[in-house]
């Protein structure tokens, strides 16, 4: 298991490579990669806020459950902070199971808790001013499914 | 002591990202109301306890929750990771 919290940009291809060729029990890998998202063109950079000690307590207790629920071989988080800009992958996950179902599903539960639950703050920079992004209703929501 | 920990919009109204007080607040909300009475900037960064997330020795926690034993508060908006 490895957790990643970083300025630096990382290689999507070079880490997917990475953590399936540790492996040797799984039959699936999924990953999932976070981009800066333009809405409208306007962005001219995303800055990430977060906060040290609490960020990497908060991913490594989702990543155990996610392990343990799941019995997953494998798991990967690397998010960044700092000033991105945009189409720059801002986070990836990867998940290694025996079956599909199991890599997809925890997949998505570490999607999901990253997203409410890992002290990461977005603040948008465009042309005309700073607005930092305001949480969504539905990204709570989806934690009730789990 | 307790070291008061600020983020993102919070860290900017109150216009500094950490501090240390000396406080004698049992709970959490106590110490809102401790720091509400401080100053204007304090009033308007608390000013709306469901847009805040409050976090004791990095574990997320309710505002009624007691400070006893505890090192480090940290006050945020709801966390937008991913």
């Amino acid at each position: 298991m490895r957790l990643s919290v970083q300025t630096d940009p990382f290689d999507l291809g070079a880490e997917s490579h990475a953590f399936a060729a540790g492996l040797s029990t799984s039959g699936a890998v999924v990953t999932f990669t976070g981009l800066v998202r333009d809405n409208g063109g306007r962005l001219a950079a995303m800055e990430i806020e977060h906060y040290p000690g609490m960020t990497e307590r908060a991913i490594r207790a989702i990543m155990d459950q996610a392990v343990a629920r799941w019995s997953l071989e494998d798991a990967l988080v690397i998010h960044r902070h700092g000033r991105l800009s945009p189409q720059d992958p801002i986070m990836m996950v990867a998940t290694a199971a025996r079956h599909r179902a199991d890599a997809f599903a925890a997949a998505e539960f570490l999607m999901d808790y990253l997203k409410s639950r890992a002290p990461f703050w977005k603040k948008e920079i465009g042309a005309d001013g700073a607005e930092w992004v305001a949480a969504k209703d539905e990204d709570e929501a989806a934690l009730t499914r789990w | 002591m307790i070291d008061v920990l600020y983020f993102a919009w919070v860290r900017e109204r109150i216009g500094l990202p950490r501090e240390r007080l000396e406080t004698s607040a049992p709970t959490v909300a106590a110490l809102i109301e401790e720091l509400r009475a401080r100053e204007e900037r304090y009033a308007v960064a608390f000013a709306d306890l469901a847009s805040l997330r409050v976090a004791l020795d990095q574990e997320l926690a309710d505002f009624d929750a007691p400070l006893a034993g505890v090192r480090e508060v940290a006050f945020f908006p709801p966390m937008t990771g991913g």
